[in-house]
C-alpha cells in the first residue's frame, strides 16, 4: 500500500454522497473514506489485512465515483487495486467456492484467448441448439448449485461469429469505399492532399513522436479540421488512410457483441483510418486487476504491447469503458519493468476511447438517422466517465446523429451494478443498483438506452428484459455506424 | 467506565435498538473516529443509529444510567474535531432521521429531521420557489443538525448572515433524557430567554437536536456573478472593503489566493486565471439591483487594481464557478499529505492588514501557507499545507498558528468565524475571552449537563467543581 496515497485522502466527505454502497447502507465502512481510513490503518499497523477488510474491499464496485468528487485528487483506483491484490496475497477472502471459480475464470479462461473462444463457442452451441430452452424447461437446472441457476439467465448470448471472423486483420478506408459503399470519386481537396497516404512524413513523424493528432493539427495538415476550416470539406477525403490504429476487440465484447466491434472498424474506416485488428488477442488484464491479480495483469499488459506494437500505430482503439480504463494504465502498471516501461508509456499515450479519438480527429456528422431509434438516453459507463474522464464525447457522438432526441438520464454516472463481475460475487447489491438505473431509465421515457462497456450493456439489458421493458440497448458506435450505412455519401458532400 | 459496565450498556443498546442500528465491531466504528480534521481521531465504544427523537431520549438515558459520554454525530464533515470520539463513548449518528417533515408555505417555514442533508433543505425549498439561504462548502453532505450545533456560515453569509439566522425552532433531548421544545412559529417572540439561541452553535455540548424548525425566504429572481483578477492579495482586499465601504452588500464575496487557484482549476478544471489573487463575487436579488450593484462592483475593482474582471456566461457556468470555490479546502490537499486549515475572522476594515500578516508568517515560519475565504465577512481560511511525520515542521506550524490566533484577536478578530471551536482550538480560546466571561461557558455547561456526558471536552474542559460544590 502506498502510504503516500492513503494519506492524500483527508476524509473531508466529499465522496459519500457519490459512492453508491454508502448511499445505499449509509455506514461510513462502505464508503471511500471510511475504506481508505481501514487501509490506512493497516499501513499502521492497527489492523490486519483479513477477512472483514477482504468482503469490504470486494463490497466496494470499484465504480470511481468518489475519484471524480476528490478534490484532494486521491489515486482511488491504485488504492483498490492494492488493497485486493493485499488480500490475495494474504489469502484473507477465504476458501469455499470462490477459489475454484476465481482459478477457472481470473486464472485460466480470461489468460486464454482462444480458450475463451472454445467457452464461448460452447455457450453459443447451448443458446442456438435449442439445448438452453430445453434444459430451461426441464428442470435439470435444479440440479446445480443455487448460484449457477441465478447466473444461467445472466450469461449473454453468444454471437454467431467473433470479432475474427468479421473484422480482416488489416482493413483500409479505401477497402471499405469498395466493399460496403461504391460511389464516384470527386477530386481531392486541397487540404487533404497532402497527407492522404499512411506513410507520408508528418504521419510518420508524428507517429514516432506519439503526439499526432496534435502534431497534426499545429502543422495545419489535419485534413478534416482544415477541410472545415477552408469550407473545402468534400467526399474525395472519404476513402483516404490519414491514421493507423489498433483495435481491440475485447473478451466479453467480442464474444457477445461482435457486431459493435464490427461497428467500431467501420466508423474508423469512414473516418480515415486504417483498421489494424489482430486475429486473437489477449484479456486487457483489468479483470485481473480489478481481482488482485496484478501479476497476471502486468503478463496480459507485455503480450497486448507485444501484439499490438504501439510504435508502428496513431493509436489503440478501445470501444468498452471498463477495458479502456485499464488499458490507459499499462505505464504505471509496468513502471518497474525495465523492458517495457517506456513502451507502456507510449501505449497509455496512443491508447483511446473510440468516442474521445472521434472527438480528437473531428469525426465527420452523418447526415442521415440509423433508424427507429429515438428517444434516446445516454449511461455512462463508470470506469469510462469516472476511470477515463470521458462524458462529453458520447453525447457529442450521440448529438451529431440527425433526428435523435436525447433525453439526459437522471444520476447518468450511477453505477448500474455490473460493475465487473460484482454482479457475479454481490447480486443483491447489483440488482438494487439496477433497479435504481432501470427506475431512471423508465422515467426518461427512452426506447434507446446507449452506453459503452459490455458489462452495463448486458446488466441493463438483462434488467429491461426481465421487467418486460422493449427498450434496447445499443453502444454510441453502432447508432453512429448505423447512421454512416444509411448516409447516402453524394448528401454528406453537399451538407458540408 | 469499566468495561463491565461498558458491556451491560452495549447489551441494553442491543435490546433497545434493532441490529442495522447498533455498531461495536472496530472495523466498523473506526470510520466514525474522526471527522473532517487532520491529525484528530478517537475512538468510542459503539455507535448508534437512532431513527426518532424516542429513541434519542433513551439511548440518552441508557447513556446516563451507565455514566457514559455521548458523541453526536452527523456525516462527520466537521473541521474542528468537534465530533470526534472521547474514548468510550457512544456515538449518536443522526443519518437515519433524515425526514422532512413539513413545508409551511403560509408561514414560510420547514421541520426537519436533524439527519437531512443541506443541500437536500434548499432544494425542497427551490421547489416552492422558496430559499434557505446558508450553504457551507460541505453542503453537499453535511446535515442540518450538524450545522445548527456548529452555527455553520458559508458563502453567501455575507448578506444573509448564516445558520443561526433561519433556525426559528428546536427540539432538542437534554442530558438527562427528556425532550425539550424550544422556539416556533412567531416571528416575534421575546417570551423568556431565547433558549434555542443557547443550543445553537453549542457543538453537541448542551443537548442533542432531534428536529428543527427552520425559516426560509422567497427565491432571489436575479442574480450576476463577476470574477477579479489582482496582481496582489492586498489588492483583493481593498476591493472588499472598498465595496462594503461603499454600502453594497452582494451575497458573496470570496477570495483565493494563487495557491488556491492552482489546486482549485486542477481538481475543477473551470478555467481560473492565472493570478496572485481572485475574487468570486455574487450579487442576488431584484433584477434591477443586480445589475445596479454588479456595475459598481466591477468598477471598484478596476478602481483597487484588477487586471481583468469577468461575468459568468450564464447559470451553469456560475453554478461550475460557487462548486469550484467550495472544493477549497479539499483541493489544497493535492501539494503536501497534511492540510491544516483555520478559521480566523477580523473586522473587515483590517482585512489588508490581516492578509499582510499571514503572508509574512508564511514567511517568518518558513511554511506554506494558502488564504481563501469569505472575505466580505471578514473570514479567512490560512491554510497550512504540512507534514504532520515532519515533527519539526510540525511545531513551526504550532507557533505560526498561535502568532495568526493572536494578531487575530488584537485587530478584534475571532480565532473561529465558523467551523467551531471543538477540539482544534480549544486552547486558543482563553485568550479571547477574559476570565469572567470564560468562566460564564462552565457555569452554563454545568447547569445542563451537571455531569458531563454531552460531547465532554469540545470547546473548552469543564471544571466540575464549582458545579459539585454549589
Amino acid at each position: 500500500m502506498d502510504y503516500s496515497v492513503v494519506q492524500q485522502c483527508m476524509h473531508c466527505g466529499m465522496c459519500l454522497p457519490t459512492c453508491p454502497t454508502y448511499v445505499e447502507t449509509k455506514r461510513e465502512r462502505n464508503s471511500p473514506r471510511g475504506r481508505i481510513a481501514w487501509m490506512r490503518a493497516i499501513a499502521d499497523g492497527e489492523a490486519e489485512v483479513d477477512k472483514p477488510f477482504a468482503d469490504e474491499i470486494y463490497d466496494c464496485l470499484g465504480c470511481l465515483a468518489c475519484v471524480t468528487a476528490c478534490p484532494a485528487g486521491v489515486d482511488y483506483a491504485q488504492l483498490f487495486e492494492a488493497a485486493r491484490a493485499d488480500v490475495e496475497e494474504h489469502d484473507a477472502a477465504g476458501p469455499g467456492q470462490r477459489v475454484f471459480w476465481r482459478w477457472l475464470a481470473v486464472k485460466t479462461i480470461f489468460m486464454h484467448p482462444r480458450l475463451l473462444r472454445l467457452v464461448g463457442r460452447g455457450l453459443y452451441a447451448y443458446q442456438a441448439s435449442g439445448l438452453q430452452s430445453l434444459v430451461r424447461k426441464s428442470g435439470l437446472l435444479r440440479l446445480l448449485p443455487k448460484r449457477l441457476v441465478d447466473l444461467e439467465p445472466q450469461a449473454p448470448d453468444i454471437c454467431k461469429r467473433f470479432s475474427h471472423q468479421l473484422i480482416r486483420p488489416v482493413e483500409s478506408p479505401t477497402e471499405m469505399e469498395r466493399r460496403l459503399q461504391p460511389m464516384t470519386r470527386t477530386p481531392e481537396s486541397e487540404a487533404g492532399s497532402q497527407t492522404h497516404s499512411t506513410d507520408t512524413d508528418s504521419t510518420a513523424k508524428a507517429r514516432r513522436s506519439g503526439t499526432p493528432t496534435a502534431k497534426a493539427r499545429r502543422s495545419g495538415t489535419h485534413p478534416t479540421a482544415e477541410a472545415r476550416r477552408s469550407g473545402t470539406h468534400r467526399t474525395a477525403e472519404a476513402g483516404r488512410s490519414v491514421y493507423r490504429v489498433g483495435l481491440l476487440t475485447g473478451c466479453v465484447q467480442d464474444l457477445a457483441f461482435s457486431d459493435i466491434n464490427r461497428d467500431t472498424a467501420d466508423v474508423l474506416l469512414h473516418n480515415n483510418c486504417t483498421v489494424v485488428t489482430p486475429a486473437v488477442q489477449p484479456c486487457c488484464g483489468s479483470l485481473h486487476a480489478h481481482n488482485g491479480e496484478l501479476e497476471l495483469a502486468k503478463k496480459l499488459a507485455r503480450q497486448q504491447i507485444n501484439l499490438f506494437k504501439p510504435e508502428t500505430l496513431d493509436a489503440i482503439i478501445s470501444n468498452a469503458g471498463g477495458c479502456g480504463s485499464h488499458l490507459k494504465t499499462y505505464g504505471h502498471l509496468l513502471a518497474e519493468d525495465p523492458a517495457y516501461a517506456e513502451r507502456g508509456k507510449e501505449w497509455d499515450r496512443k491508447l483511446k476511447d473510440i468516442h474521445e479519438w472521434l472527438v480528437e480527429i473531428d469525426f465527420t456528422p452523418p447526415t442521415a438517422s440509423p433508424g427507429d431509434v429515438e428517444p434516446i438516453t445516454y449511461h455512462e459507463s463508470c470506469h469510462l466517465c469516472h476511470g477515463q474522464k470521458i462524458r462529453l464525447q458520447p453525447r457529442k457522438i450521440l448529438d451529431a446523429i440527425p433526428n435523435l432526441t436525447r433525453v439526459e438520464l437522471k444520476e447518468s454516472d450511477w453505477c448500474c451494478g455490473s460493475a465487473g463481475i460484482y454482479n457475479i460475487t454481490r447480486p443483491e447489491t447489483s440488482a438494487k443498483l439496477l433497479d435504481r438505473k432501470l427506475e431512471h431509465i423508465e422515467a426518461t421515457g427512452s426506447t434507446t438506452i446507449a452506453t459503452s462497456n459490455p458489462g452495463c450493456h448486458l446488466q441493463i439489458q438483462n434488467g429491461l428484459k426481465k421487467s418486460g421493458k422493449k427498450a434496447i440497448v445499443r453502444h454510441p458506435i453502432s447508432l453512429l455506424a448505423d447512421a454512416y450505412r444509411k448516409t447516402p455519401l453524394h448528401q454528406e458532400s453537399t451538407s458540408a | 467506565m469499566g468495561t463491565t459496565t461498558e458491556s451491560t450498556l452495549i447489551d441494553e443498546l442491543r435490546a433497545l435498538l434493532a441490529a442495522n442500528q447498533l455498531l461495536t465491531d472496530p472495523a466498523d466504528i473506526r470510520p466514525y473516529g474522526f471527522d473532517g480534521t487532520a491529525g484528530l481521531k478517537g475512538t468510542a465504544a459503539a455507535v448508534v443509529f437512532p431513527n426518532c427523537t424516542e429513541e434519542v431520549a433513551a439511548i440518552v438515558k441508557l447513556a446516563a444510567k451507565y455514566d457514559t459520554a455521548i458523541v453526536t454525530r452527523g456525516t462527520g464533515t466537521g473541521l474542528s474535531g468537534g465530533c470526534v470520539p472521547s474514548e468510550h463513548s457512544i456515538v449518536i449518528c443522526t443519518v437515519e432521521m433524515n425526514r422532512i417533515l413539513e413545508t409551511d408555505t403560509q408561514n414560510l417555514t420547514m421541520l426537519v429531521e436533524p439527519g437531512v442533508i443541506t443541500k437536500e433543505i434548499d432544494e425542497a425549498s427551490a421547489a416552492h420557489n422558496l430559499f434557505y439561504p446558508p450553504d457551507p462548502s460541505s453542503m453537499k453532505i453535511s446535515t442540518i443538525g450538524g450545522n445548527v450545533a456548529n452555527n455553520s456560515g458559508g458563502l453567501r453569509g455575507l448578506k444573509y448572515g448564516v445558520t443561526r439566522d433561519y433556525v426559528m425552532g428546536l427540539e432538542v433531548v437534554t442530558a438527562d433524557g427528556t425532550v425539550q421544545w424550544l422556539g416556533g412559529k412567531c416571528v416575534k417572540d421575546v417570551a423568556g430567554y431565547s433558549l434555542r439561541d443557547v443550543f445553537i452553535g453549542s457543538e453537541g455540548t448542551l443537548g442533542l437536536i432531534t428536529k428543527i424548525l427552520i425559516k426560509l425566504i422567497p427565491r432571489p429572481k436575479a442574480k450576476s456573478t463577476l470574477l477579479a483578477t489582482f496582481p496582489s492579495m492586498q489588492q483583493a482586499a481593498e476591493t472588499v472593503s472598498s465595496i462594503i465601504a461603499a454600502q453594497i452588500i452582494p451575497c458573496t464575496l470570496e477570495f483565493l489566493d494563487r495557491k488556491t487557484i492552482r489546486c482549485v482549476e486542477d481538481f475543477a478544471k473551470v478555467g481560473l486565471p492565472d493570478c496572485e489573487a481572485l475574487l468570486f463575487m455574487e450579487t442576488d436579488g431584484h433584477p434591477v439591483v443586480v445589475a445596479e450593484e454588479a456595475e459598481a462592483m466591477e468598477a471598484i475593482a478596476r478602481k483597487c487594481g484588477a487586471t481583468e474582471v469577468t461575468r459568468a456566461k450564464d447559470d451553469f457556468h456560475a453554478i461550475q464557478l460557487a462548486t469550484a470555490r467550495r472544493s477549497a479546502f479539499s483541493a489544497l490537499a493535492r501539494i503536501r499529505p497534511t492540510t491544516i486549515l483555520e478559521d480566523a475572522t477580523v473586522p473587515r476594515s483590517k482585512l489588508v492588514e490581516m492578509v499582510s500578516f499571514i503572508e509574512a508568517t508564511a514567511k517568518k515560519y518558513d511554511l506554506q501557507i494558502a488564504t481563501f475565504g469569505h472575505m466580505g465577512d471578514g473570514n479567512l481560511h490560512p491554510t497550512f499545507l504540512t507534514d504532520e511525520r515532519d515533527h519539526k515542521e510540525m511545531e513551526r506550524v504550532e507557533e505560526a498558528m498561535k502568532a495568526i490566533f493572536d494578531f487575530t484577536i488584537q485587530l478584534g478578530g475571532t480565532i473561529t468565524g465558523e467551523h467551531g471551536v471543538g477540539l482544534a482550538k480549544r486552547k486558543f480560546l482563553p485568550t479571547q475571552f477574559d476570565a469572567g466571561s470564560y468562566a460564564l461557558l462552565s457555569k452554563i455547561k454545568g447547569s445542563l449537563d451537571p455531569h458531563n456526558r454531552l460531547n465532554p471536552g469540545k470547546i473548552f474542559d469543564l471544571d466540575l467543581r464549582p458545579v459539585d460544590h454549589g
